[in-house]
């Protein structure tokens, strides 16, 4: 069922020999085929204006009220590339290389490389475009070093990288826009996904302003709706990013692949009440000069950090990893966080939190450098806690991020669903179990501009462009399913709202399928999920009307589906008996009598993989609400690189 | 209806009626308007020198350039107030309309109150003119008129020996000292020749030279009201 | 780690073509710490609960960068704290038993959607116009090939960090986009990649500016002095240059 159609030939040559082995379509052909996309950031933003560039009709959809404000934009830190400007012995392989070992092994190689090709030409791209990378006085671009690297070979526009990207493909946007090459829609959210024959070739929209539910067909869709970190109801996700639409696609016959990996980040600012809605992360480019630590004795936690003398700090990142020290990859700094505060010795009012202090970087530097490098983060540090970063240390604890799992594509990312494209966070392919710092952006981009312009020729090649219309008896179905669903969640008109559910389903989440997860603590997640879910479906109240904006209906949408996929979140950490990257199985960790931690390779507490038993993408096939998902194995085949252990000390 | 497009999309047209070239006109006339209060306060204020030399420097306005001079001051300086005062009447109506609906609680963080009463400002000021034109050029009076032709010096003195006349002199003087505070200053930013490290110069001497101008003029009815200057 | 009582003075509308009215609602017990736009979930759990119906204020990121929020509390956008967002905005900014009025971003180019929702459309259709510049995906040179003077660059950075919100229009009294539309203009026009464009770029986005309906600059600085991105007015000086420089090459070119 599931081919991931990856080429063949040594892994250089790949990708050059996918794009000259593909078909084309005539310059003057590509103006009769339509794309759908859904999505308007790093990754859909710049697929749409790429496609249209090319020729192609687009239609581009967001919730947003501009295309502008999609999430990518909250990206602080950077993006890499392997230009090598700094000689620090970077190049296309280490990038690849890096990937690969920062995903634990997980990832699939082929994509992986390609995102190290074309990471070049992104960054040529978006400089050509305007973005205002941070630059020396030179005149040439600057470089810093981020999470899980030891060479800096990433590119930064102080702590606003994301948003000067999109603000770069918005402008992309707005050119075809205005050009009549793309048609936005705005403030329109897709609500389910529509197949003819088996092909996705269309969707299914509600106006959020107007409650209009219309239909939209295509010759290909593409879905680049970002991650599903929300489903814990507290991340560092925007509040409106749902799972709605891959999670729709999902249910009508697209496989979801490796749901739990998700990925804790080590820096964000510590939850202060039940009341909170988000959580702000603090870039990681942190780490490169702050130092984290907790006291060394538990009794130690209620003192005032300045108080603490050296000898009473543990430094615990340089500790246990003393080669990468605070650089270590996200999902190890966020669970050595977890364990310092599970062992007493978190900070601050909850104890959920660690020290990130810039006492040492300050007095060796000077305060105007640091002011210099992080100005912005800590003015944001400030206004959030109103504590001041200079003075006191910042208290930091990790929070869901970034999803690694999705929408299960093949190498030219069209899901088992022909027709159907997934690009950027929505899709599974790159970053195996853990992202590294710095990548995202990269693999947006490279999905939006260099790899789906040229993978979707094929697939249109294969279709009579403009062969299926919303007159399709199958589109009126679908649109009729829509309107009951919408009228079924207002006419339940029970009690409770759809944030208390939301957040309900959240915490059993971050509970049971958190930072840590065990068998146990999976099974009793799969037995109070469906009953949150039951619960729902009776009690939810949803005022007011389906023809107007109605943000609790919105919400409500997203939450229904939330509570369907946190079921197969929990499917597939329960199914994967071993511990990777950011799915980290209590039963599965290197211990002192472990023989790999005797001969040093690693320490005890470590991920432990099992090569043998889990080498393959788990990609779930829908079978119904509540019952679970079949499993189809993509087998993982490691040809350039050795699966090692993952070791970072 | 050719003709009509044709002249809409001329340069001087569409700089007109776009937003930054009709206040670059109201910058450019701005600073015509504001020079020509600085000679002719300079030129007031020769009264204090005596009868003699104001007498000498009205004679020298009325008759150089073989008597055109005046008039091609007066045509100027007509033109410029007359773009100007359309232009930000313009300007002013076409800004209550975007903001159609109000704030029920407003506030106002930074704004001075003198560039908030523009409009208000401005308009006092066009009357005064307009009165002080007929008060002194055109000299509706009869008996400023006799003096006027013979005696400006003394035309001056008694007309401000009418505590009305001074008072509205004096009222319109300082909501000019109000414009000018603003304006000036707007001037440089209208033009582009402003930016954060010259803000607060540029500031400084908007207010300073709106207090001289303000200093300068008051100063003689107050003179000739409170201290009996020329009786 | 006191709460506070509140009293609130929100703007109700139900769409566009809706009179609104100020509606006022108590908010009691609220968290120090949380943040503006936490105090509101607060009360709209509470309205829910009650029966009706809630509060609908547009909100996406809540970290300050998306720009999507855009509230005006007691007649100042985003609130009286410098440089935040009302995301950001938090309530040990405010004191037990403050009255706070809560209304939408005023102007006639954003209409009302709902309650405190305005569409802010007009400025995607300013940057439509010209905002951008006009390169082909895969056309570019390698990045280092362009040196940019390093003031230039941080001077098209510190313009480009607008994030759309539209506070300068809400706080200006005379509802101009000139900061909005200056950042943009400014973020491009700084760089050399920009300079081929920089008339064409100058003349249309000014010009889909005054067609949409905004008002003049009158050298106020209120724009500046709300904006969350602390975006300079100085981009407004550059703008009118540009523009006369601009206008006067397309009138003798």
């Amino acid at each position: 069922m599931l081919n991931s159609n990856i080429p063949s030939g040594p892994i250089e040559q790949k990708w050059t020999k996918h794009k000259f082995e593909s078909k084309l379509i005539n310059p003057a052909n590509k103006r009769k085929y339509k794309i759908i996309v859904v999505g308007s950031g790093l990754a859909g933003g710049s697929a749409a204006s790429t496609l249209a560039e090319l020729g192609y009709q687009v239609s581009c959809f967001c919730y947003q009220d501009s295309p502008r404000r999609a999430h990518s934009i909250a990206a602080q830190g950077g993006i890499n590339a392997a230009k090598n400007y700094r000689n620090d012995g970077d190049s296309v392989q280490r990038l690849f290389y890096d990937t690969v070992k920062g995903g634990d092994f997980r990832s699939r190689e082929a994509n992986v490389y390609r995102l190290a090709e074309v990471s070049n030409a992104i960054i040529d791209q978006a400089t050509a475009q305007g973005v205002p990378f941070a630059r020396e006085y030179g005149g040439l671009l600057d470089n810093r070093s981020f999470g899980g690297a030891q060479v800096s070979r990433t590119f930064y526009a102080r702590g606003q990288t994301g948003q000067q990207l999109l603000i770069g493909v918005y402008q992309s946007l707005a050119k075809e826009i205005s050009r009549g090459g793309v048609t936005m829609h705005s403030r329109t959210e897709m609500l389910d996904l529509v197949t003819v024959d088996g092909h996705a070739k269309g969707i299914v929209v509600r106006d959020m302003v107007t409650g209009e539910i219309s239909s939209h067909a295509a010759d290909a869709v593409i879905l680049a709706t970002g991650g599903y970190g929300n489903a814990f109801f507290l991340s560092t996700n925007a509040m409106g990013c749902n799972v709605m639409a891959a999670f729709r696609a999902h249910k009508r016959g697209a496989c979801f692949a490796n749901p739990c990996y998700t990925q804790i980040h080590p820096t964000c600012i510590p939850v202060s009440g039940e009341y909170q809605s988000k959580l702000t992360l603090m870039s990681e480019s942190l780490r490169n000069d702050g130092r984290i630590w907790v006291p060394k004795n538990a009794a130690d936690c209620g003192k005032k950090p300045s108080d603490i003398p050296e000898e009473d700090r543990d430094y615990y990142l340089e500790r246990k990893y003393p080669a990468f020290g605070n650089l270590a990859p996200r999902d190890i700094a966020s669970r050595a966080a977890k364990e310092a505060c599970d062992d007493g010795r978190g900070i601050g009012p909850s104890g959920l939190g660690v020290y990130l202090d810039f006492r040492d970087p300050i007095a060796r530097l000077g305060e105007d450098t640091i002011r210099a490098r992080y100005g912005n983060l800590f003015q944001m540090y400030e206004k959030i806690t109103g504590e001041n970063p200079y003075t006191s240390p910042m208290r930091i604890y990790p929070a869901v991020h970034y999803t690694m799992g999705g929408l299960w594509v093949d190498y030219n990312l069209m899901s088992n669903l022909p027709g159907l494209h997934v690009l950027g966070e929505a899709n599974f392919s790159d970053h195996g179990a853990n992202r590294l710092g710095a990548s995202a952006l990269m693999q947006g981009l490279a999905d939006g501009y260099f790899v789906i312009p040229a993978t979707i020729a094929p697939y249109l090649a294969s279709q009579t462009p403009g062969s299926v219309t919303t007159d399709a008896p199958e589109f009126k179905k679908v649109e009729e399913e829509v309107r009951e669903r919408v009228g079924q969640l207002i006419d339940i008109t029970g009690s409770r709202t759809v944030d208390s559910f939301h957040r309900e389903l959240g915490h059993l989440l971050w509970d049971k399928c958190g930072m840590a997860r065990d068998k146990a603590g999976l099974k009793e997640a799969l037995k109070l999920i469906p009953k949150i879910r039951e619960q729902f479906w009776k009690d939810v109240r949803i005022p007011g009307s389906g023809n107007n904006v109605n943000a609790e209906l919105e919400k409500a949408g997203r939450v229904a589906d939330f509570l369907e996929f946190a079921e197969l979140l929990c499917h597939d950490a329960h199914d994967r008996e071993e511990s990777c990257g950011g799915h980290f199985r209590s039963e599965h960790q290197f211990t002192d009598k472990s023989p790999e931690v005797k001969a040093g390779k690693t320490q005890p507490g470590e991920a432990k993989r099992n090569d043998e038993k889990f080498s393959y993408v788990a990609a779930w096939e829908f079978k119904g609400v509540g019952k679970k998902p079949k499993l189809h194995k993509e087998a993982l085949k490691y040809e350039a690189v050795k699966q090692a252990i993952r070791s970072y000390a | 209806m050719s003709a009509l497009s044709c002249c809409n999309n001329s340069a001087p047209f569409r700089f007109w009626n776009s937003s930054i070239g009709k206040k670059i006109i109201v910058a450019l006339t701005g600073i015509i308007l504001v020079g020509y209060l600085a000679g002719h306060l300079v030129g007031n204020l020769l009264i204090f020198q005596g009868e003699h030399a104001f007498n000498e420097y009205a004679h020298f306005l009325q008759t150089m350039l073989h008597g055109y001079g005046v008039w091609i001051a007066r045509i100027v300086l007509l033109g410029t107030l007359v773009l100007h005062v359309v232009a930000t009447i313009q300007l002013t109506l076409a800004n209550r309309i975007a903001r159609n609906i109000q704030y029920q609680c407003p506030d106002t963080v930074t704004a001075t109150v003198s560039s908030r009463m523009m409009i208000w400002s401005g308009s006092t000021i066009l009357a005064f003119i307009v009165f002080h034109i007929l008060h002194y050029t055109v000299r509706v009076s009869p008996t400023l008129a006799e003096l006027g032709e013979n005696n400006p010096h003394a035309m001056v003195i008694t007309g401000f020996s009418n505590v009305l006349v001074s008072l509205f002199y004096i009222v319109a003087i300082s909501l000019l000292c109000s414009h000018l505070s603003h304006g000036v200053g707007s001037i440089f930013q209208t033009l582009g020749l402003r930016s954060h490290k010259t803000a607060l110069a540029i500031d400084l001497l908007s207010r300073a030279y709106a207090l001289a101008i303000w200093l300068g003029f008051i100063s003689i009815p107050v003179a000739i009201m409170v201290f009996g200057f020329g009786k | 780690m006191a709460n506070l009582n509140l009293t609130l003075k929100v703007w109700r509308q139900l769409n566009a073509d809706d009179h609104g009215r100020i509606e006022t609602y108590e908010a009691k017990n609220i968290p120090n710490e949380a943040s503006f736009l936490e105090m509101l979930d607060i009360v709209n759990e509470r309205i829910l609960v009650d029966g009706g119906e809630p509060i609908h204020f547009d909100h996406d990121c809540r970290e300050g960068i998306c720009g999507m929020c855009s509230l005006t509390i007691n007649g100042i956008p985003h609130g009286k704290d410098k440089g935040v967002t009302v995301c950001q905005l938090h309530m040990r900014s405010f004191k037990d038993g403050d009255t706070i009025w809560i209304e939408p971003f005023r102007s006639r180019v954003f209409p009302i959607l709902r309650d405190l929702m305005v569409d802010r459309t007009a400025f995607d259709r300013i940057i439509e116009a010209g905002g951008y510049i006009d390169i082909r995906t895969g056309a570019a040179q390698d990045a280092n090939n362009l040196p940019v003077e390093k003031d230039k660059a941080e001077a098209a950075f510190e313009a480009a960090a607008c994030i759309g919100c539209a506070a300068c229009v809400a706080a200006c009294k005379n509802s101009s986009a000139m900061l909005f539309v200056s950042a943009k203009a400014a973020h491009l026009n700084y760089l050399p990649q920009g300079a081929p464009e920089k008339q064409k770029r100058t003349l249309a986005m000014v010009r889909q500016m005054d067609a949409e309906g905004f008002g003049n600059c009158t050298n106020q600085y209120e724009c500046e002095a709300v904006c969350p991105k602390e975006i300079s007015a100085d981009n407004i000086a550059k703008l009118n240059r540009d523009y006369v420089i601009s206008s006067a090459k397309e009138a003798v070119g």
